[in-house]
């Protein structure tokens, strides 16, 4: 039985379908989740897509935080449930505090809508176990407010942790520069395009792996982490059982 | 009863890139004005408040602005009193 993935929708959230098909191709079973539920109905990981969730009034993703949904999102979360969000999902779980950090607007000011090209940092993390190794990963981004920010001790931490999990990176493969506008171009401190919460299991990143899944859009890429993501949850809803009989 | 009103300044933390302050402080040179720097865009959010007194009043304006008006990791906020009815 195909894995039951959760899709929030949220007034405004405009790559729910996006991601819901990315994740219907990558094997899953997608189940969208309005904003106004308090339950998950047992999900076994969620996807918070992009969009301009309430308008992204205020400040990008902070009065999704509120929703009910989102506190049933939180629960889950703490709870070691897989959550991953893309875009304007990334910029709801860094108001929500789940994964640490805020996104400001782009350093040029302007909307960036095209191509990046980003590379993991670890391929042992539930959203990222099917990458090639040292392989970069080229998709789109779509967004006014992706600039990466926190304070250079978090920043030391997560480098340190290991919680840096996608970083923009040159033509070369190398992590791009802070002020390098090829290749980071909302200015992300220390080029992060994406990171992980403490515990490993809610993953938030700025470009969009659901418009890079399939040949026609042009890149394949983003399906690795959408096929990770939807085998980690997988796992997670039917766990191998350790030692029959014991009990 | 009584009726407050408030102003919440919320304004982007010191050391905090602020690309809109940098956006308004390049359009000087086109209005022929000189001496003018270290431009912050911030916001302003009023409001009513219908509490018991003013302290409580406060305390509502405190928490909205806190949880919900300013990201502490990137901004700071000042509430300031913009008159009340008894």
């Amino acid at each position: 039985m195909p894995v039951r993935i959760g899709v929030v929708v949220f007034p405004g959230s405009n790559c729910d379908r996006d991601t819901i098909h990315a994740l219907a191709l990558a094997g899953a079973e997608p189940v969208a989740l309005w904003h106004e539920q308090a339950s998950l109905d047992g999900v076994a990981a969620v996807v918070l897509p992009g969009g301009f969730a309430y308008g992204d009034y205020l400040r990008a993703g902070v009065i999704a935080r509120f929703s009910p949904v989102m506190r049933a999102v939180a629960g889950f979360a703490g709870d070691g449930g897989l959550v991953l969000g893309i875009c304007n999902g990334f910029q709801v779980l860094a108001e929500a505090g789940l994964v640490p950090g805020a996104l400001l607007r782009n350093r040029e000011l302007r909307f960036l809508g095209r191509e990046v090209t980003i590379a993991p940092e670890r391929l042992d993390t539930p959203f990222t176990h099917g990458l090639a190794a040292n392989g970069s990963l080229r998709m789109p981004i779509a967004h006014g407010e992706g600039c990466y920010f926190a304070d250079p001790a978090t920043l030391d931490a997560l480098e340190r942790d290991g919680r840096v999990l996608f970083r923009y990176v040159d033509p070369d493969g190398a992590p791009a520069a802070e002020d390098d506008r090829a290749a980071n171009p909302n200015g992300s401190l220390r080029a992060i395009a994406g990171v992980l919460n403490d515990a490993g299991n809610v993953a938030g990143l700025m470009p969009h792996p659901e418009r890079a899944a399939e040949a026609i859009l042009g890149s394949e890429d983003g399906a690795a982490i959408i096929r990770s993501l939807v085998e980690s949850a997988a796992r997670a809803a039917n766990p191998v059982p350790a030692a029959v009989g014991t009990r | 009863m009584s009726i407050h009103r408030y102003a919440v300044n919320v304004t982007p933390k010191p050391g905090i890139l602020d690309p809109q302050g940098r956006a308004v402080e390049g359009s000087l040179d086109h209005l022929g004005i000189e001496g003018v720097s270290a431009i912050r865009v911030g916001r302003r959010v009023e409001m009513t408040v219908d509490a018991a007194d003013e302290p409580a009043a406060r305390a509502v304006v405190e928490r909205l602005a806190a949880e919900l008006l300013a990201n502490p990791l990137i901004e700071a906020y000042a509430i300031e009193s913009i008159g009340g009815i008894a």
